[in-house]
C-alpha cells in the first residue's frame, strides 16, 4: 500500500526532530571519548582537534550545530504547543524555528572558517 | 457528459489467512463532477459486482465510505475524481492501519475498542429525576469540547497517522480527542478515568504532533491539539500530586 | 511506548537543557575562533566548578532524555518491545551516562 502523502509541514517538522536527535544521541558517545582522550591521551586529542581544520569537518560540525539548534527549537515549539495555552500558527512557528537554527548554524561556520 | 476513461486501480483481496492482497485495474468511464466514490459504484455495478465496499449517505455525513486514495485517506464521496487523478488514473486501497476485511472494507472493531479503552464514555452521575445540567457555553471548557463533538468516527485521522502504524498499543487521535471533549463537559463526572486511561503505555504521550490527523480530518477539526490539551492536563496533575 | 512519568522526564529534561544547549552553543562559537587546541579547552575547564556542574548536569539531562527519545524510536521503527525495550532504555541511558561522566572529569579534575 502506499504511504499517505507526507508533504505537509508539520510531518517534516516531526521527521527532522527524530532525525536530529537520533543522529545527536549517536554521535554523542564518540564526542564523549574524544573529549575523555584529555585525560587519557592527551596528545592524541589534539591530533583530533587538529583534524577540526579540515573543510569537511567543519561541514560535519556545521551540520550538527544546525541539527542541535533544529532539535531544540523544535522540542521548545512542541513544549510551547503542549505546555502553553497557545493555538495554530504551528507552520509559522515551524518555519521560524527552522530558520533560527540555520542561522545559528550559520554563525558557528561563519565564525569557524 | 464525456467519452473518456479513466484507469482505475484498486486493491482486492483480504490479505487474511496467508492470501496476498492483489490489485484490478479498470477502465472506467469519466463523467463531469464524479467523485471517487461513484467511481468504485461504477465498477460495481458494470465491471466487477464482487468487489465490496461500504457507504451510506454518499453525502459528506457519515464517514463510511473512507478510504486511501492514491494514498491520502479520504470520503470517496466527497472526492472530486478531478481533484484526484494522475496522468488520468487513481489508485484505490482500503484505510490505512485497520484490518482489510475484503477489498475496500476494514475492520474498525480495533478503532472503537481504542474509543472505549480511553474512556470516550460519557461519565453521567445524574438521573431523570435530577434537573437538566446547565451549561455556560461562552466558557472556554466548553469551546474546547465544541472544537471536536463533531466528530463522526470515519477513522480518516486513525489512518493518516505514523504513530498508530508504527505503535499499536497508540489509542489514536479520534479516541484521545473524544476523552478530551469529554473531560472539557461540565456534565462528565470521569475525569480522573479519562486521566488515566489517556496515560497508559498507549495515551497521547505517544503522539509526536506531526499533525496528520488534523491536516486530513474532513469535518476539519484538531485532534492533535486535543492530544496537547490532554498532555497539558495529566502533566498538571502529575505535578499536583508532587506538590 | 510512552507513559505520563517517561513523557515527563522527557520534557523536564528538555526544559533543564534548554539554557545548558544555548550556553554550550556559545561557547562553542567562542572557542573555535583562531583554532582549538586541547590546552584552550582545559584552560577553561580544568579544576573548574562550575564547568563541572554545568557540564555534568548537561550529562544526567542528556542520558534521561536520550534514552527516552530513542526508546520511542526503537518501539516505532525497530519494533522492540517489552523487556527488550526496557533493557534497551536503561541500556543507553546507562551507556550515555558513563561516557559523558567520564568526559566532564577528563576535562575538569582528571
Amino acid at each position: 500500500m502506499k504511504a499517505p502523502a507526507r508533504s505537509q509541514p508539520l510531518w517534516f517538522a516531526y521527521m527532522l526532530h527524530r532525525v536530529s536527535g537520533v543522529t545527536l544521541a549517536l554521535f554523542l558517545p564518540l564526542h564523549f571519548w574524544i573529549l575523555s582522550l584529555a585525560m587519557t591521551e592527551p596528545l592524541r586529542l589534539d591530533g583530533f582537534l587538529l583534524l577540526t581544520e579540515a573543510g569537511a569537518i567543519k561541514l560535519a560540525e556545521f551540520g550538527l550545530v544546525f541539527l542541535l539548534a533544529v532539535h531544540l527549537f523544535g522540542g521548545l515549539r512542541l513544549m510551547a504547543m503542549e505546555w502553553l495555552p497557545w493555538s495554530a500558527s504551528q507552520k509559522t512557528l515551524a518555519a521560524g524555528a527552522t530558520a533560527l537554527s540555520l542561522l545559528i548554524a550559520g554563525l558557528f561556520l561563519l565564525r569557524a572558517i | 457528459m464525456s467519452l473518456n476513461t479513466i484507469t482505475v486501480t484498486i486493491q482486492r483481496g483480504s490479505g487474511a489467512n496467508g492470501e496476498q492482497t492483489h490489485t484490478d485495474t479498470f477502465d472506467v468511464p469519466s463523467y463531469t463532477s464524479q467523485t471517487v466514490l461513484d467511481v468504485v459504484s461504477w465498477v460495481q455495478q458494470n465491471a466487477d459486482p464482487t468487489l465490496s465496499y461500504r457507504f451510506a449517505c454518499r453525502v459528506g455525513m457519515c464517514g463510511s465510505c473512507a478510504m486511501m486514495v492514491n494514498g491520502v485517506p479520504r470520503w470517496t464521496c466527497r472526492t472530486h475524481m478531478s481533484k484526484v487523478l494522475v496522468n488520468n488514473a487513481v489508485m484505490i486501497e482500503p484505510l490505512r492501519n485497520l484490518p482489510v476485511i475484503k477489498d475496500l472494507v476494514v475492520d474498525m472493531d480495533p478503532f472503537f475498542d481504542k474509543w472505549v479503552a480511553a474512556e470516550g464514555v460519557h461519565h453521567g452521575a445524574l438521573s431523570r429525576e435530577d434537573p437538566i445540567a446547565s451549561i455556560d457555553t461562552s466558557s472556554d471548557s466548553r469551546t474546547q469540547a465544541n472544537a471536536g463533538i463533531e466528530c463522526i468516527n470515519c477513522s480518516v485521522c486513525y489512518s493518516a497517522c505514523d504513530t498508530v502504524t508504527a505503535n499499536e498499543d497508540y489509542l489514536g487521535p479520534a479516541a484521545l480527542q473524544r476523552a478530551w471533549t469529554l473531560l472539557n463537559d461540565v456534565k462528565d463526572e470521569g475525569r480522573k478515568t479519562i486521566l488515566d486511561a489517556v496515560s497508559g503505555s498507549g495515551g497521547c504521550h505517544n503522539c509526536h504532533s506531526m499533525g496528520s490527523c488534523t491536516v486530513y480530518c474532513p469535518n476539519e477539526l484538531d485532534p492533535m491539539s486535543a492530544i496537547a490539551g490532554l498532555k497539558r492536563e495529566t502533566a498538571k496533575r502529575f505535578f499536583a500530586r508532587r506538590k | 511506548m510512552l507513559n505520563l512519568p517517561l513523557y515527563v522526564a522527557q520534557r523536564i529534561t528538555a526544559l533543564l537543557m534548554a539554557p545548558l544547549v544555548v550556553g554550550h552553543l556559545a561557547v562553542m562559537i567562542y572557542a573555535i575562533q583562531g583554532g582549538l587546541d586541547s590546552a584552550e579547552i582545559l584552560g577553561r575547564t580544568q579544576g573548574s566548578l562550575v564547568w563541572f556542574l554545568f557540564y555534568g548536569t548537561f550529562v544526567i539531562a542528556v542520558s534521561i532524555h536520550g534514552a527516552i527519545g530513542l526508546r520511542s524510536v526503537a518501539h516505532e521503527w525497530g519494533g522492540l518491545k517489552g523487556i527488550l525495550l526496557e533493557l534497551f532504555m536503561w541500556l543507553v541511558g546507562l551507556a550515555l551516562f558513563l561516557l559523558g561522566a567520564r568526559a566532564v572529569w577528563a576535562v575538569t579534575y582528571a
